[in-house]
């Protein structure tokens, strides 16, 4: 199989991840449960991971990096932990359904208000948008770095200024960039950065995490067991502990820590260069095949190694099918679930092809998929 | 069972204080070690970092160079 399905998960990782897991299998404990060698063995790399963690996106305080299963509970526990009935939230039409729905549910059950920044038919968004937006009840700026459907990426220190500018907080879905761009979260104004560590920082799935940058007052989603303070009836206070009820997944977070020496050790510059030579190579070549849709910013000097498409009016379903089927090609098709991206780009019926791009990608299997394209194309138009 | 001795006991106001505080203390070789908190300090649970009586100077000169709070540090029979 040719896998081009990197923005959903990274298939293939560093050796060193899996060779990590499957010690901590054998040697870790419960972190925080006991003083054990076991249960401070998993104490131990869960706290270097988080110190690294915080190296790594510019986080000022490491005790304030949370773990949490993926991106969409930190998304929640974000968005539920620091807006709330009164507020007006101003988010875009970028956002995937891990940004929209707890702001939709918070709009209905709490009456919170939410304006959205526009997006272009090519993805692309007015920065001055945020600006006009804001309203003396705004609380919060919510958004992704760079759509999961397009590979558009924004920019998050200019929306981050506006935010400072006007005391807001400013919540990043670093879902599809961390890991692949650099990210320095007190440069860059963000008051709270999300992250998946199975995507392009090549972890484990079940690891992720939020990484709150100063005094930010975050409600705690869930409450429970924390290996502390156990006669107290309310959940403990002090980050990270306030977030973090229950066991953590220590044997991801240990293959999360060694994703991440292996990203540092390899240059996060070095990596993102060899994908987006990979996407480049695949855009100019499906570009050159008539009756092919490419969606996105291909202008743009930053962005991520997503290339999305449709052959002609062909059903993206249909599409994805054929490359899985017939040339063992692995994409994703249909909604992405980005639903106001696909209305901006006008793909809600067809929904779209999207092929990205990962670090173990060949120039040879970047060229078979477009060939695989123009096969399609040329059955099919 | 081992004897109980004196030791210097300090507790933290977080896990991730104990971790700091020990890669800390291992780095600058320190002899001592976290030990589950003793219930002289407090019936919940959690770690503290257990220390030589001798090693005060040491210990407080560490605290201070971490930057970490001890919420409590008591010589105690452990």
């Amino acid at each position: 199989m040719i896998y081009l399905d990197n923005a959903a998960t990274t298939m293939h990782k560093p050796p060193c991840v899996a060779e990590a897991v499957a010690k901590a299998l054998t040697t870790l404990g419960n972190a925080s449960r006991g003083a054990h060698d076991g249960a401070l063995s998993s104490n131990r790399i869960i706290y270097r991971t988080r110190a690294s963690l915080a190296a790594f996106f510019g986080c000022p305080r490491s005790e304030q990096v949370i773990f949490t299963n993926n991106s969409t509970e930190a998304l929640n526990i974000a968005i539920n932990g620091t807006i709330g009935s009164g507020d007006h939230v101003i988010t875009t039409c970028l956002e995937h359904n891990s940004v929209l729905r707890p702001l939709y549910r918070l709009q209905a059950e709490q009456g919170v208000r939410l304006d959205f920044v526009d997006a272009d038919p090519q993805g692309r968004v007015d920065y001055d948008q945020f600006e006009r937006l804001i309203r003396p009840d705004t609380r919060a700026i919510v958004c992704t770095h760079a759509s999961n459907l397009t590979g558009n990426v924004l920019d998050i220190g200019r929306i981050g200024q506006i935010a400072k500018e006007h005391s807001l907080l400013f919540i990043v879905d670093a879902s599809q960039t961390a890991g692949s761009l650099p990210i320095n979260m007190a440069e860059a104004g963000i008051s709270i950065l999300c992250f998946t560590g199975h995507k392009s920082m090549m972890g484990p799935q079940g690891t992720g995490g939020l990484c709150i940058n100063g005094d930010i007052d975050v409600k705690p989603f869930k409450v429970g067991g924390t290996g502390v303070q156990s006669f107290l009836t309310t959940q403990p206070e002090e980050y990270p502990t306030r977030l973090e009820a229950g066991t953590l997944n220590g044997h991801g977070i240990a293959g999360l820590s060694a994703a991440l020496v292996f990203i540092t050790e390899t240059g996060l510059e070095q990596i993102h260069a060899h994908e987006m030579r990979l996407a480049r190579r695949f855009y100019e070549k499906v570009t050159a095949i008539p009756g092919i849709k490419v969606y996105g910013d291909f202008e743009a000097k930053i962005r991520c190694p997503i290339v999305t498409i449709n052959i002609g009016e062909l059903d993206s379903a249909i599409a994805a099918d054929e490359l899985g089927f017939s040339y063992g090609i692995a994409v994703r098709a249909g909604a992405h679930c980005a639903p106001l991206m696909h209305k901006a780009l006008g793909t809600e019926e067809q929904g779209a092809v999207r092929f990205s791009f990962g670090y173990y990608n060949t120039k040879e299997e970047c060229d078979a998929a477009a060939e695989a394209v123009a096969g399609i194309a040329e059955g099919t138009i | 069972m081992r004897k109980k001795e004196e030791r210097l006991i300090v507790a933290f106001f977080s896990t991730h204080d104990a971790m700091a505080f020990e890669e800390y203390c291992l780095q600058c070789g320190a002899e001592g070690r976290l030990i589950p908190l003793p219930r002289e300090i407090s019936a919940g649970c959690g770690l503290a970092w257990s220390s030589p009586p001798e090693a005060e100077t040491d210990v407080r000169k560490y605290l201070e160079n971490t930057g970490i709070q001890a919420q409590h540090l008591k010589l105690l029979m452990v």
